[in-house]
C-alpha cells in the first residue's frame, strides 16, 4: 500500500512502506546525513535542506541575486555567485555564515570548481570573460575573453579543459587550463546554458535553452556528434528549455532539467535516447545528486520548491519548500 | 582586448601587477585568411522633428541604429571565432528622398542585406528597386499589416511586430482581466485609423465590445506651452464625458497627439491602454526577465541611453543576419537569407522563447510585452490561447487569413 500526497493538484506517491522504513533506519547512520544548499535568487538567501528530514532547516542571508553555487570537496565551504553584488561569497557550512568573498569580476552567474577544490572558474556575463580564481589565495589568476554572455562552466574530469558556453554567441568554448586560452569553439543551438562532462571524459553535453536541444560534443575532435531533442505530448515545443545536466557515475543515465516544461528528462547516456520525463515543480533549472547518487535534487524556480527524485526508481518522491525563486543547488559530500 | 578596468579594484596589488605585465594570450591561434566581411546597410530617415507628448519620449539621433550597432558588436564577438566580420553602412534619407536610389547606391557598393526603418511606401520602393539585384530588406520600423498582407514581398523580412500583433496582445490581456467593454478613442490621422482597425479586429477576436468610438481631432498647435497643463486638465475629462458604461479606455494615437494626456484625466475613473497607459510593444527599457538585464546593460554601455523598441527591432534584424552567417559559415547574402527563411532558423531575443519566421509572409513571430512605462505588466500570448502550430500565431493575421502571396 502506498500513501499519497496531494499537492498543487498533482498526486505524488510516497515511496513504498519498506523504503520509508529503510530511510528511517538509515537516518540514524551518518551515511545519510546529506545537506542540500539551495540559492534563492529573489530572496538573497540560501536554504539549508536536511535530506534526512526532507525539510528546510535553516535560511542563510547572502548577497544580492545568488545563483551559481558549489561546495568545496571537503564540504567546509560554499562558493556562491552574488551577481548583483559582483562578488563570489564564501559561506562556512559549519557556522552557516558568510565568512569572506572572492574577487569574481562583474556579474558572476555560474561557477565550477576543479576536483581538488583549489581553482574556481566563473563566467562574467556582462564582460564576456571567464575568470580563474585561486581559492586559497583568494585572488584572480587570469581572465579569458570568450563569446557574448558567457554562462555554463564544465571542468573536465582530468581538470585540463574547462568548457564555457556563451549565450548570445551560441558556442561551447574549450579552454586549456594550463595555457589559460581558448583552444576550440563548437557551435551549438540558441542560448547554451550549461556544460557537463561524462565522468570518463568521453563526451561533453551542452544544453541550449532557447534551441531546446542538448548537443553531445566529442571533446577531442571538437564536433557535435549528436543532438538530443525532447518532446512532451500536449506541451508546446517552445516550453522545452533544457538547462541543468547531470550524469550518473556509471555513465549510463543522464538527467536534463527542461525549464518551463516542468520536467526532468531521463536520457540513456549511451544511446542518447530519451527514456522518460519526470514531472517536477515549475521552471526547473539546476540539478544535483546526493554523493551516493540515491537522490537527484531539482530546483524549481516558479513553484519555490525543490523536487527529490529517487534515482533507482526514476520517481519523484517529495517536494520541499525553499525560498523564493530557487536557482542553484549544491550537496554536502557527507 | 576587452577592458578589464572594472575588474581592477578587486585584485590585490601583486595580482594586479602580474595581470598588467603578463601579456594576455591572443584569443585564437593566428589565422591564415582575413575574416570574411559581411556588410549590412541601414536605411532610415533623418531625425524626426515631431515632438512627443512626454519629454521622456524625445527621439534621439541614434534611435534604431544603436541597436543595429550593438548587434554588429555581438556578431563580431562570434565572428572572432568563426573568422567573420560584420559592419554597418549608415544611410539617412529625407522623407522626400528617393528610396529606390538609396537602395541602389547601397547595392552598387555590394551591400545586399539592408535593414530599413522607413515609412511603408518607402519600404516597398526600396524593396522593388533591390529585387533584381538579389537584395533583401529587413523591415525593423514599420508595423503596417499591409506590408505582410496584400503588399508583401519575397525580399522583405519583418522584425517589427504588426499593429494586429500589438492589438491582439493587448486584447488577450484585457480579456484575462475581464476588462471587456472598451471606449475606443481614435486620432484623426490615417495611421491612427489603421491602429484603430487592428484594435477593433482584436476586440472581436477575443470577445470584447467597443461601447463607443470617439475621434480626437488634431487641430495642430505646439506640444509645449508654459501653462499647457491647465487646459489639458479641463479638456480631457470633458472629452471623455457621457460615455456608455465601459471598463477601459483604449486609445489609437500613433501620431502622439492626445493619448499621453488621457491617464488620470478621464471623466470616469478608468484605466487607459493602447497608445498610452498599458502599451503593447516589442521591447521596453524596464524589461528584465529572461536574461534581458544583460541586454539592457550592454546597450546602456554602448549607447549611453536606455533601449527602445526600435533599437530591439534593429538589433534582432542584424542578429538574424549574424545567425545566418554563423550557421552557414558563409558571407554570401543569398546563403544567409536562405538559412533565415529555412525551417531550421530560430533566434534568441530575451523574450523567454525562441523567435521564428512565419514562412507565409516573412514576419518574425514574437511575444509582445505590455508596459505601463515603469514596469512590464504582462507578456502575451496569455496562457490558454492555444494554437496548433505556435501560440505566437494567436497574435496577428494567421496563415489561413493571409492575403500574402510570396513569389
Amino acid at each position: 500500500m502506498q500513501a499519497q500526497l496531494i499537492r498543487r493538484g498533482r498526486i505524488r506517491r510516497w515511496p513504498p512502506l519498506w523504503l520509508s522504513l529503510a530511510l528511517t533506519v538509515g537516518a540514524t547512520s551518518s551515511a545519510f546525513a546529506y545537506t542540500a544548499y539551495v540559492t534563492n535568487e529573489r530572496d538573497n538567501t540560501v536554504s539549508v535542506v536536511d535530506l534526512d528530514k526532507m525539510q528546510t532547516v535553516k535560511t542563510i542571508q547572502v548577497g544580492q541575486r545568488p545563483r551559481g553555487i558549489v561546495i568545496s570537496p571537503d564540504g567546509k565551504f560554499l562558493y556562491i555567485c552574488a551577481g548583483d553584488d559582483d562578488i563570489v561569497q564564501i559561506v562556512d557550512t559549519k557556522s552557516q555564515q558568510v565568512v569572506g568573498d572572492l574577487p569574481s569580476g562583474p556579474d558572476p552567474e555560474l561557477l565550477a570548481l576543479n576536483k581538488t577544490g583549489d581553482l574556481l572558474y566563473l563566467s562574467n556575463e556582462n564582460d564576456a570573460l571567464v575568470t580563474i580564481i585561486d581559492v586559497k589565495e583568494r585572488k584572480a589568476l587570469a581572465q579569458i575573453p570568450v563569446g557574448v554572455e558567457p554562462e555554463g562552466m564544465g571542468v573536465s574530469p582530468d581538470g585540463k579543459i574547462v568548457v564555457n558556453t556563451s549565450e548570445t554567441t551560441n558556442m561551447a568554448h574549450f579552454i586549456d587550463t594550463d595555457k589559460r586560452d581558448v583552444v576550440a569553439n563548437v557551435l551549438v543551438d540558441a542560448r547554451p546554458r550549461y556544460a557537463e562532462w561524462k565522468s570518463d571524459g568521453s563526451e561533453v553535453w551542452v544544453s541550449a535553452e532557447v534551441g531546446g536541444t542538448v548537443s553531445v560534443i566529442d571533446p577531442v575532435k571538437h564536433v557535435v556528434t549528436k543532438k538530443i531533442t525532447f518532446s512532451v505530448p500536449g506541451l508546446r515545443s517552445e516550453a522545452i528549455q533544457p538547462v541543468g545536466i547531470r550524469f550518473t557515475k556509471d555513465g549510463k543515465l543522464a538527467f536534463v532539467a527542461l525549464g518551463p516544461a516542468n520536467r526532468v528528462a531521463v536520457v540513456n547516456a549511451q544511446t542518447h535516447e530519451v527514456e522518460k520525463y519526470l514531472l517536477v515543480g515549475q521552471r526547473v533549472w539546476q540539478l544535483a545528486f546526493t554523493p551516493d547518487q540515491k537522490y537527484l535534487i531539482s530546483t524549481n524556480g516558479v513553484s519555490n520548491d525543490i523536487s527529490v527524485i529517487d534515482v533507482a526508481d526514476l520517481k519523484v518522491i517529495k517536494s520541499i519548500q525553499v525560498g523564493s525563486f530557487p536557482w542553484g543547488v549544491a550537496i554536502s559530500p557527507e | 582586448m576587452i577592458s578589464s578596468s572594472r575588474f581592477l579594484p578587486r585584485v590585490s596589488g601583486l595580482a594586479l601587477f602580474l595581470f598588467l605585465v603578463v601579456p594576455a594570450p591572443s584569443l585564437v591561434p593566428a589565422r591564415a585568411a582575413d575574416p570574411a566581411e559581411i556588410r549590412i546597410g541601414y536605411l532610415h530617415l533623418a531625425e524626426s522633428k515631431q515632438q512627443p507628448i512626454s519629454l521622456l519620449d524625445e527621439p534621439t539621433d541614434d534611435d534604431g541604429i544603436a541597436g543595429a550597432r550593438m548587434a554588429v558588436e555581438d556578431n563580431n564577438g562570434t565572428g572572432r571565432f568563426t573568422n567573420q566580420h560584420f559592419s554597418i553602412e549608415d544611410m539617412r534619407l529625407k522623407p522626400s528622398d528617393d528610396a529606390a536610389a538609396a537602395a541602389k547606391s547601397l547595392i552598387d557598393k555590394g551591400i545586399l542585406l539592408i535593414v530599413v526603418d522607413l515609412p511603408p511606401g518607402m519600404v516597398l520602393t526600396a524593396a522593388d528597386a533591390g529585387r533584381a539585384s538579389g537584395a533583401t530588406l529587413f523591415d525593423a520600423g514599420s508595423s503596417d499589416d499591409s506590408l505582410r498582407e496584400e503588399d508583401c514581398r519575397a525580399n522583405v523580412i519583418h522584425t517589427a511586430p504588426t499593429r494586429s500583433m500589438l492589438a491582439d496582445a493587448l486584447a488577450q490581456y484585457l480579456a484575462w482581466k475581464r476588462w471587456q467593454r472598451w471606449l475606443l478613442v481614435t486620432g484623426s490621422h490615417p495611421q491612427d485609423a489603421l491602429y484603430a482597425d487592428a484594435l477593433k479586429r482584436a476586440a472581436k477576436r477575443f470577445g470584447s465590445t467597443i461601447v463607443e468610438e470617439r475621434i480626437f481631432k488634431d487641430t495642430g498647435g505646439a506640444r509645449r506651452t508654459d501653462t499647457g497643463i491647465v487646459q489639458t486638465q479641463r479638456q480631457m475629462p470633458v472629452f471623455t464625458q457621457n460615455a456608455p458604461a465601459y471598463d477601459v479606455l483604449v486609445a489609437a494615437d500613433e501620431s502622439n497627439v492626445f493619448a499621453g494626456y488621457l491617464p488620470y484625466r478621464t471623466w470616469d475613473a478608468r484605466p487607459v491602454a493602447g497608445s498610452a497607459g498599458l502599451v503593447p510593444t516589442s521591447w521596453d527599457p524596464a524589461h528584465d526577465s529572461w536574461g534581458a538585464v544583460q541586454m539592457q546593460n550592454r546597450f546602456i554601455k554602448l549607447a549611453h541611453r536606455r533601449m527602445k523598441a526600435i533599437d530591439m527591432q534593429a538589433w534582432t534584424a542584424v542578429r538574424m543576419i549574424g545567425e545566418g552567417a554563423t550557421r552557414t559559415q558563409s558571407a554570401d547574402p543569398a546563403k544567409i537569407v536562405a538559412y533565415i527563411k529555412s525551417p531550421s532558423f530560430e533566434i534568441a531575443a530575451f523574450k523567454g522563447q525562441k523567435l521564428t519566421l512565419r514562412d507565409w509572409n516573412l514576419q518574425l513571430r514574437q511575444p509582445i510585452l505590455l508596459s505601463d512605462g515603469r514596469t512590464v505588466v504582462s507578456v502575451s500570448p496569455q496562457e490558454g490561447y492555444l494554437h496548433q502550430t505556435s501560440e505566437l500565431d494567436t497574435l496577428g493575421y494567421d496563415r489561413p487569413e493571409t492575403k500574402c502571396k510570396l513569389n
